[in-house]
């Protein structure tokens, strides 16, 4: 049923460090690499001169001009936020898009989509593409198929993006449990939504990148003000003279 | 938005049709014989060739049926269920016009109710949209609306229906009006959709992808802006001022017959407007509107 629960017992979700994350794409490429085995996301043309193809997380790079501070340089990983007031599950004409009650994850049932791409217009963040070889749509699924999959080592019981980045830039948890190692990284961090004039209430949360100050002076600058001495001290005074 | 073929086909020829099917419902014309069968299948033809080119749009038609199951939360469902109860309600009152059954009324004015509720509930599957500023705005329903019943009082032979087609007009205007300013009134940048507004002002370094994809394709579309202002004016001769003022003159069915071609067509090139001029605010990760 496409009406959204009203409570979910757990919010399972990400919490992406913007201070942290490189830009590296590694969270794409493994989650491509997993979900292509899994739900199947194809590619058209993929090494020919116009590539195209579906993906489930995109990791955009911004410039941030500040006032009084030198410009910065913010990659910008974008997936489905697992909203709780998700707008792409209520208009979905067929059931297929749904959110759990148990832990909130938002998902397709892609046996009863039709690939009407409605769901993809009402979400504000992009989070959905339509597969261009199986007509249904596509999106994050938190790796409902890793995390609580017994079959994998523990460790490995994580969202394929999460388990591989390098930098610790993705966090894995329950939102909806204020003790959680993610809801206190959202708390001392001032972990924020995404568009919340949309009304979606998103579960994932986006930690700012740390002011960087004012620009160092650079570690070359003393050697710009080098006064000669001895020789070619005498030589400099002596040039300069003619 | 992707001004995709099958879906303006679709809400333009069934938003006509349907409006037609109400005033036959409704029993403005009362026609009888072969009069009767050649009227109603132009209702009907309309209704289900638009119904028809929509399916078109489907990546995944097999699931159709699913469709009538969601109507408690889905507009595009509620539609499902309302086309085709027009349609099965519709369908006794045109045997009865077409071999004089004398089959009460009230149920062709049930009917007629129900094509309404039908382009109402096309209307809410774009106005509910809240990440498209310029259709989520009580102004859509209404020129959607206005559109098929000018449309079915045009072709039904109304006195009226030129008046209902300058409205139209005046519906077509306003929405422009209050559109184009949706997008600012909507308040969301790209500071606000990576939320680095609280750091300073983001603007686009490298593109996410060097290549298209699917939201670039469907929902950021700029090529059809450019004779925006030039469709604008065509769209509004030919879906109310030329059709209004052929209707005026003494030139019987073929004055309908041409001002509903003229309609149509302008009809086309508003609803075409209608996407490509809409904007999504999944843009602003991709720059535009930056």
């Amino acid at each position: 049923m496409t009406a959204l629960p009203q409570t979910t017992a757990r919010k399972l979700g990400l919490v992406i460090d913007l201070d942290t994350c490189v830009g590296c794409q590694a969270c794409v490429t493994a989650c491509k690499g997993w979900n292509d085995a899994g739900i199947g996301l194809s590619d058209q043309d993929p090494y020919g001169a116009d590539p195209s193809g579906t993906f489930l997380n995109r990791v955009h790079s911004y410039e941030v001009a500040i006032p009084d501070a030198p410009a910065q340089v913010v990659t910008f990983p974008r997936s489905c936020l697992h909203c709780d007031n998700a707008p792409c599950v209520t208009v979905c004409p067929t059931g297929a898009s749904y959110k759990r009650a148990e832990d909130g994850i938002v998902l397709v049932n892609e046996d009863a989509c039709i690939g009407c791409g409605l769901c993809a217009w009402a979400c504000p963040y992009g989070a959905r593409e339509m597969d261009a070889d199986q007509g249904v749509m596509k999106k994050c699924t938190l790796c409902v198929d890793r995390i609580y999959n017994e079959t994998l080592p523990e460790e490995d019981r994580e969202p394929a993006c999460v388990r591989t980045c390098p930098t610790n830039a993705r966090h894995f948890g329950d939102l909806a449990d204020p003790d959680s190692a993610v809801s206190r990284l959202v708390a001392e961090r001032q972990g924020y939504d995404l568009m919340p004039d949309m009304g979606t209430k998103p579960t994932n949360k986006y930690l700012p990148p740390r002011r960087k100050g004012p620009g160092d002076a650079s570690p070359l600058a003393p050697l710009l003000d080098i006064k000669a001495t001895g020789i070619a001290g005498w030589l400099d005074r002596m040039l300069g003279k003619l | 938005m992707h001004p995709a073929l099958s879906v303006i086909l679709f809400s333009t020829l069934s938003g006509l049709g349907f409006g037609f099917l109400a005033f036959l419902g409704w029993g403005a014309l009362m026609p009888s014989g072969w009069a009767a069968f050649f009227l109603w299948a132009l209702g009907y033809g309309l209704a289900v060739a638009g119904l028809l080119a929509a399916t078109f749009h489907l990546g995944n038609p097999r699931n159709a049926l699913k469709a009538f199951t969601q109507w408690r939360t889905s507009w595009l469902s509620r539609e499902a269920w309302a086309s085709v109860a027009t349609l099965v309600i519709l369908a006794p009152v045109a045997l009865s016009d077409i071999f004089a059954l004398g089959l009460p009324r009230l149920i062709g004015q049930i009917g007629g109710a129900l094509a309404i509720l039908t382009v109402f509930t096309t209307a809410m599957i774009y106005t509910q949209i809240r990440a498209v500023p310029r259709w989520h705005h009580w102004l859509t329903p209404v020129m959607f609306l206005t559109f098929a019943l000018a449309g079915g009082a045009m072709l039904s032979g109304r006195a009226w229906a030129p008046l209902l087609l300058l409205a139209l007009g005046a519906v077509l205007l306003a929405l422009w009006r209050v559109g184009d300013g949706a997008f600012a009134r909507a308040r969301q940048t790209l500071g606000t959709a990576t939320g680095l507004d609280r750091l300073g002002v983001p603007s686009v370094l490298d593109p996410a992808h060097t290549a298209g994809n699917y939201l670039k394709r469907e929902m950021i579309f700029v090529v059809g802006r450019k004779h925006a202002a030039r469709l604008r004016r065509i769209a509004l001769a030919l879906a109310s001022i030329l059709p209004a003022l052929i209707l005026l003159l003494p030139l019987g069915v073929w004055g309908i017959a041409l001002a509903a071609l003229l309609h149509l067509a302008g009809a086309l090139a508003a609803r075409w407007l209608f996407f490509a001029e809409a904007e999504h605010v999944v843009g602003l990760y991709y720059g535009a509107r930056g």
